[in-house]
């Protein structure tokens, strides 16, 4: 057994998990609700062997170094940071519901993650600016913000269609929407889960401006992709004043999560893929 | 409504619109919206670019607007300005607020607000008001309440408080914004940031500067020893490595190497690995092996060089590159006796050319120039420090709060009532399991 057919059963397992909660919230079946915690933390299990076993194949191989260098490797711990994060929500809060706004992200961008041609799947070393402990928690502490992004983007998705006529005051298990938590309650998870983000994000962007001064000597140089960290940390600050001081709340701090999300998506893909069509420089 | 002008209507005017949070969210999305721009126009081209790229009039639009060098352009310098101007009047505005609340008396909280206060309990205890409360201290100091009391005409009120100093955590997040923006304005007046290719054997003593045209004179000289390039199996780079010396007045100070990820920091100027160009020439080093004689040629491709003392003539007369890397290189060699020696060896290698009774070890590899990031950044350690202070300061207001409880014990009709209630600015429910906790204690001392 190795790595990729590990983190290949993961992604499957995340499907069924998915699955199941999606099926907790239609169709109502309160039994499956155990069933599909089980399913998730076994399938977290086997992807936190996955990422070990594959950071203990790069040592096989002589160019060890911890699995967090490339697109593929960040997107599985991605996926892993939104079940962790997403199973502690769960834990604390005592719901399943949000699951099924959760863990389909995990499955998403593990199906990415072994399907994509941007994503190579093989460990390869390390070129020598990537040799750097700061870069290890850059990738950490980023991705950890992204995920807690990823779970409120999901959990303002939840609150926007609660907030429909029909579900606003239904507290009725048995209608869809009623099922839903209080939007109250959304509401305040959402704000949770975006401050968890916010501070994460933040130590990200210094580690990769520590990182990058040890590289090159420059802290900050206006590069796409820093500057699009930084947008998205504007968006999420500009959304915790409009909250906090603005008296904003619900409905649009929950459009605002899914803002944010957009944001934390092209700073993650759309940089690199569609922004550095623009920035080629091939034709001179 | 008719428009006062006197002076400190115009202050109070200038002051409140700097002071408002309204400002500040404009100006975060105005900045976020330019960035947006900054990062989809490429920056920093040539006129002549934008023009083949666009059309020359797009690129003359974009020029009038600074948008080819957005992030350093006035307009957006400006914007950080009022962004700092909007954070500096906005905190000024706020801190006495804010240092009025840590520093309260609490204990001059009228009975009539405390008991409007939603989070409260109240119980009644058959002993008398003194020796209950002597009952109760102990218990709350043990929970980390050290109260404080004060007598009031009805009766006993006891205080205590926690983490008041948190509320100034806000304050720290803002403040930490402004450092870092400091130390981003000293670098960019007393630092500077240049690059230097320096040639294998050869010594600098000035840099070019980023972005304009001068030089800058270091103060001393750095020359490169040696620089190298490790390779892993497949062929990918591992290791980019210069060896360094520092000298002042032609004197040695410091010999170091330096890599990617591991500058070296002199007299405040850093040196970082960045780059490097491959030579057609070639470092080619000769030993006569009976005298262990040694000597160090820089050879140009397919030029002959010699060791005249030995009579000693060679040159590279061919070369095997793989991609910019030479791998392989084709040699002459001559001496006064037979017919000259042609052989391969690989670059970087050592071969031994066995003459008519006489023998030499030959090494060989492509001469390199090691090109250097340099930068003086005087300011980086106020950036440093500002993104702690965020971080700290961040902590501090998410996951902190300053809570508040009250005791107040009366006696009526020979019971003594004990009222108790809680505040906190933040994180309620996490509040109200501390305290629902703690009375349940409080209650069963008797
Ligand atoms: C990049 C810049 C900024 C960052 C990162 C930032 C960050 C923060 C954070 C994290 C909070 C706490 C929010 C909460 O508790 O949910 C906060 C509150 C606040 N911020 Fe900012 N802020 C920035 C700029 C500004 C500016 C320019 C103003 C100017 C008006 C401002 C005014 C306020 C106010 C009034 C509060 C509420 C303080 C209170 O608790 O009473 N902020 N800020």
């Amino acid at each position: 057994m190795n790595s990729s057919q590990l983190l290949g059963i993961t992604t499957f397992t995340y499907l069924f998990s998915t699955l199941l909660y999606v099926a907790l919230f239609v169709f109502k079946v309160k039994k499956l609700g155990k069933f599909a915690t089980c399913l998730t933390v076994i399938a977290l299990l086997i992807q936190t062997l996955g990422i070990g076993l594959r950071w203990h194949e790069s040592y096989q191989m002589g160019i060890g170094h911890a699995p967090l260098t490339n697109m593929y490797e960040s997107v599985v711990f991605f996926a892993w940071t939104i079940i962790v994060m997403y199973l502690a929500i769960e834990w604390k809060f005592k719901n399943r519901i949000i699951g099924a706004f959760a863990v389909p992200f995990a499955f998403l961008a593990m199906a990415y993650a072994s399907i994509s041609n941007d994503a190579t799947k093989g460990i390869s070393p390390l070129v020598p600016a990537l040799q750097s402990n700061w870069l290890i928690a850059h990738v950490i502490t980023c991705f950890i913000g992204y995920a807690a992004f990823t779970v409120a983007a999901g959990l303002g998705l939840m609150y926007v269609i609660k907030d429909t006529g029909a579900g606003k005051r239904s507290s009725d298990d048995k209608t869809l929407l009623g099922s839903l938590p209080p939007l109250q309650q959304i509401e305040d998870i959402t704000h949770k889960t975006m401050i968890f983000g916010f501070i994460w994000l933040t130590a990200g962007i210094i580690t990769g401006a520590v990182w990058a001064n040890s590289a090159w000597g420059t802290y900050w140089s206006w590069d796409p992709k820093e500057t699009w960290s930084l947008i998205t940390w504007f968006i999420y600050a500009i959304t915790l004043h409009a909250r906090h001081t603005r008296g904003w709340g619900g409905k649009r701090v929950a459009w605002l999560a899914i803002i944010g999300f957009f944001s934390v998506i092209f700073t993650y893909y759309g940089v690199n893929f569609i922004l550095s069509g623009l920035h080629s420089y091939g034709s001179n | 409504m008719a428009i006062n002008n006197s002076p400190t209507n115009v202050f109070n005017l200038v002051w409140n619109f700097f002071a408002s949070v309204k400002l500040a969210l404009i100006t975060l999305c105005t900045i976020s919206l330019a960035s947006i721009i900054g990062t989809i126009i490429p920056q920093k081209e040539s006129l002549a670019w934008y023009a083949k790229k666009f059309s020359p009039k797009i690129a003359q639009f974009l020029d009038l607007f600074s948008l080819t060098d957005m992030f350093g352009s006035f307009w957006f310098k400006a914007l950080l300005g009022l962004l700092s101007a909007n954070l500096i009047i906005c905190s000024l505005d706020r801190f006495p607020g804010i240092w009025k609340q840590i520093v309260a008396d609490n204990l001059a909280t009228p009975l009539k607000r405390l008991v409007t206060i939603k989070r409260n309990a109240s119980w009644t205890t058959s002993q008398p008001p003194k020796k209950a409360v002597d009952q109760l201290l102990p218990l709350l100091s043990g929970n980390g309440w050290k109260m404080t009391t004060r007598e009031t005409e009805n009766g006993l009120l006891l205080f205590s408080q926690k983490g008041a100093w948190t509320r100034l955590g806000v304050f720290v997040v803002h403040t930490s914004i402004l450092v870092i923006l400091i130390g981003a304005i000293l670098g960019s007046i007393l630092g500077f940031k240049g690059s230097a290719m320096i040639p294998e054997g050869q010594s600098i003593e000035k840099i070019q500067s980023v972005g304009a045209t001068a030089f800058i004179d270091l103060g001393f000289q750095v020359r490169c020893d040696a620089f190298a390039i490790e390779y892993y199996q497949n062929g990918m780079p591992k290791e980019y490595r210069s060896d360094l010396t520092i000298l002042e007045h032609d004197r040695e100070i410091l010999h170091t190497s330096i890599k990617v990820n591991r500058p070296l920091t002199y007299k405040g100027i850093t040196f970082y690995q960045s780059s490097y160009e491959g030579y057609k020439d070639f470092i080619i080093t000769l030993a006569d092996k009976e005298n262990g004689n040694t000597k160090t040629f820089t050879v140009p491709f397919q030029k002959q060089s010699e060791w005249q003392e030995k009579g000693v003539r060679f040159g590279v007369i061919n070369a095997e590159a793989d991609g910019e890397r030479i791998a392989r290189i084709k040699i002459w060699f001559a001496d006064q006796d037979g017919t000259p020696s042609v052989f391969w060896m690989d670059s970087g290698s050592q071969v031994t050319v066995d003459r008519q009774g006489k023998h030499y070890l030959f090494s060989a590899r492509q001469m390199y120039a090691t090109g250097l990031q340099v930068a003086m950044d005087p300011g980086v350690w106020w950036v440093y420090s500002g993104c702690m202070l965020l971080l700290l300061g961040l902590f501090t207001t998410f996951f902190m709060s300053h809570r508040k409880i009250w005791l107040f014990v009366c006696e009526k009709n020979n019971t003594t009532s004990i009222f108790m209630a809680g505040s906190v600015n933040k994180n309620k429910t996490g509040f109200d399991g501390i305290f629902s906790k703690l009375t349940e204690k409080l209650r069963n001392l008797n």
